[in-house]
């Protein structure tokens, strides 16, 4: 079949409707905003918490501008879970090391050397929250976002494709290094490698597929970069993409109110106009 | 036309040379074969002559690979996929990994170039029909099976409808009725002055698909003629290439001094 001749230059109403078909479907209003206006209220979220700190302005923070959308989503239970999981890991690790090794006046309790004081559990409790806000603020946003609703969107916006590919590739990676692991465990065990039994003996079967899981993940890197070369992944300028996701007056309108917020309360900070809440 | 004028290379970090002074030229429409044991050095050939070695892959590269008459080496990558499209042996790794459909995958190389969307969904739509995998279109590629993987790698380069065309075993995955297809739609390219250079250890496709068949040796020319020369001397064999079964059996019939009616030519 020879290729057709000539350039089109309009598509019909069944390509329309195809081409808008293969738009990320939006499960909810909150999945429906633009990518960009997800990532702001992240990304706002997160750093609003650190930068004014205490318990009272994350958790408002967390009240304002997270948990309304994640209830409009409706992902907050899952969001939770999700958040709390990827959180305590980390809390452990702060509240072991703020508790007992900040310096303070009010000793609550002595582990051997260690003096647990007041103000580590309040430091400690402090990061905590932090750390949780900021979970769900990016869970928030990758619960509603796919990763090439973010990509279509930061290539129309200009950004280099080669750097909207990094962030979704790496999130591509994940599930692919897992699916090989287990490739190439099931094909060890095949040959006697044994991979049960006690934690010692898991941890010394696993050890051997490290090496293959790896090189093969960076062998198989370089082939996907040189497949992308040959598809013209790396010319510069403007793309005309298949589809493209809404964006109004409004959402442009809350990421400036939502830089413009941080702008001022960063600056209120560093000047010490804003008083520090507890 | 695609060109290797005495070309030698070899890969980065290493002292052996792959290829060795190898000479060849493809003319528009023209269908080249391209055999040889493993090792032999055929993808590097494949990787050399669309240019992307040197260019992405690095190593030293000595004489000239040309591509219409400019030589590869001064272009950059997205310069030399408007000009020369190259298939990979494995489907797996040529998947962008970026798309939800089988549709999205074929049309990222029409878009990456910068076409209108008319253009590229009118490309997308005859690479699909050219490999009848229109059927595959709302797949996720993550999902296919090798031989649908693979035709979606080929219909993804075929949507570029690049001028010259390098093929590393692009039916290594396929069953008979893919390998048909995939072999029609290198026809209907060549039928429209492309150069095709296809590495193939499936001689019997080459029989049919080939004007001419080159034979690599330890990275030299060790054949290079008219298809229905080198496939059919026994000499190829003693290369590690077995030949097509026609000639085989033809050869087998010789052998035991019968002639057949009709017999197989």
């Amino acid at each position: 079949m020879a290729p057709p001749s000539g350039n089109p230059t309009t598509l019909s109403e069944a390509d329309r409707a195809y081409l808008a078909s293969l738009a990320p479907q939006a499960a909810s209003p909150y999945h429906a905003l633009n990518p960009l206006t997800k990532a702001a209220i992240a990304t706002i979220a997160t750093l609003a918490a650190f930068v004014l700190g205490g318990y009272v302005a994350p958790l408002a923070i967390l009240t304002v501008l997270v948990i309304p959308g994640a209830v409009a989503a409706g992902v907050l239970t899952r969001l939770t879970r999700v958040a709390v999981l990827i959180s305590v890991p980390i809390s452990i690790s702060v509240a072991l090391v703020s508790v007992f090794t900040r310096a303070g006046a009010t000793v609550l309790f002595t582990v051997g050397p260690f003096d647990a004081t007041a103000e580590g559990v309040d430091f400690a409790g402090q990061i905590i929250v932090r750390l949780f806000v900021t979970a769900m603020a990016l869970g928030l946003f990758g619960l509603t976002t796919e990763p090439r609703a973010f990509v279509v969107d930061l290539e129309r916006r200009g950004l280099s494709p080669r750097v909207a590919f990094a962030a979704a590739a790496t999130l591509e990676t994940i599930p692919l290094m897992v699916e090989r692991a287990l490739a190439i465990q099931a094909a060890q065990r095949a040959r006697g490698l044994d991979t049960e039994g006690s934690l010692a003996a898991r941890i010394g079967g696993v050890m051997p597929l490290v090496g293959p899981v790896i090189l093969s993940s960076l062998t198989e890197v370089e082939e996907r970069s040189l497949a992308l070369e040959v598809r013209a992944f790396g010319r510069p300028g403007r793309r005309d993409q298949l589809w493209t996701l809404a964006d109004d007056g409004r959402q442009r309108l809350l990421r400036w109110a939502l830089l413009v917020g941080f702008i001022l309360v960063l600056v209120g900070r560093v000047a010490g106009a804003l008083p520090a809440l507890p | 036309m695609l060109e290797l004028d005495a070309v030698s290379y070899r890969y980065p970090g290493y002292a052996r040379q792959v290829l060795a002074d190898v000479s060849l030229a493809i003319g528009s429409g023209e269908i080249v074969g391209l055999v040889g044991r493993n090792e032999s050095g055929k993808s590097t050939l494949c990787l050399v002559a669309s240019g992307l070695a040197p260019v992405s892959v690095g190593g030293v590269l000595a004489g000239e690979v040309r591509i219409d008459g400019t030589a590869t080496a001064g272009l950059r990558p997205f310069e030399l996929a408007s000009r020369v499209g190259l298939v990979f042996q494995n489907p797996n790794t040529q998947r962008s990994g970026v798309t939800a459909t089988v549709f999205e995958e074929v049309a990222l190389g029409p878009v990456n170039l910068g076409l209108p969307v008319a253009e590229t969904v009118e490309r997308t739509h005859w690479a699909l029909r050219t490999l009848r995998i229109e059927a595959l279109a709302d797949r996720d590629p993550a999902r296919l099976s090798g031989g649908q993987a693979q035709l979606v790698a080929i219909a993804s380069i075929l949507a570029m409808r690049p001028p010259h065309l390098v093929l590393d075993e692009p039916t290594a995955q396929l069953d008979p009725e893919g390998t048909r297809l995939v072999g029609e739609a290198l026809q209907a390219l060549a039928g429209t002055g492309a150069a095709l250079l296809v590495a193939e250890h499936k001689t019997d496709l080459l029989d049919r698909l080939c004007s001419r068949v080159v034979a690599l040796d330890g990275g030299r020319v060790a054949m290079d003629g008219p298809a229905a020369i080198v496939l059919a001397d026994p000499a190829l064999e003693q290369l590690g290439v077995e030949r097509p079964a026609r000639h085989r059996i033809a050869g087998e019939v010789a052998a035991a001094g019968l002639v057949l009616p009709g017999a197989i030519a």
